[in-house]
């Protein structure tokens, strides 16, 4: 099953109000995503932290209807 | 045994332990694979567990490190990273650091 890259950018913006999303679909598919993300809830956290509060935003749906979203953070 | 202790023992009886899709010589994923390649080319010693041979493992791990997705990387017991961190750190030469530091190379 396959996510659109706006429904994407609205489950991370729902947690993530300030967040900067730039999101590629790698192959064309609507399965494999590259995102780029910042926000200021990202500083002052670990690599790990960050990665954590994107997954949390897509509510479960990583490794399920979402297959291969890479992520890159930073803050602002 | 039950997962979460069974997990427990592999990282702490493994200083560098990679949670893959596959095994080293024959990864199963694309991001498994980047994460073993990058480890092999480091020339570090690691345990690769094959979580597609272990149902049960392969979800404990998620709970485990509250992260949804595989490969997952420890070394010394803590959870380093998934395949974005891994690779991140590795261009940046902060792995390289990390496992010096450790002694591991």
């Amino acid at each position: 099953m396959a996510l659109p890259i706006e429904e994407i950018k609205k489950l991370i913006s729902s947690s993530i109000p300030d967040a900067t999303i730039e999101i590629e679909d790698l192959k064309g598919d609507s399965n494999h995503y590259a995102a780029k993300i910042s926000s200021k809830l990202f500083n002052g956290i670990s690599k790990i932290e960050q990665h954590k509060l994107v997954y949390k935003s897509l509510q479960g749906k990583m490794g399920k209807e979402l297959h291969a979203l890479s992520i890159t953070t930073e803050g602002k | 045994m039950d997962a979460k202790l069974e997990i427990k023992n592999i990282i702490t009886t493994n200083e560098v332990c990679l949670f893959m899709k596959g095994v080293p010589e024959a990864p199963q994923c694309g991001f498994s694979m980047a994460v073993s390649n990058i480890l092999k080319h480091l020339n570090v010693n690691f345990k690769g567990v094959n979580v597609l041979e272990n149902e049960e493992i392969r979800n404990a791990i998620k709970v485990y490190s509250d992260w949804p997705t595989i490969p997952q990387l420890y070394i010394k017991g803590e959870f380093v990273g998934g395949c974005d961190i891994i690779k991140e750190m590795y261009e940046k030469g902060e792995l390289k650091e990390l496992l010096k530091t450790k002694n591991l190379i």
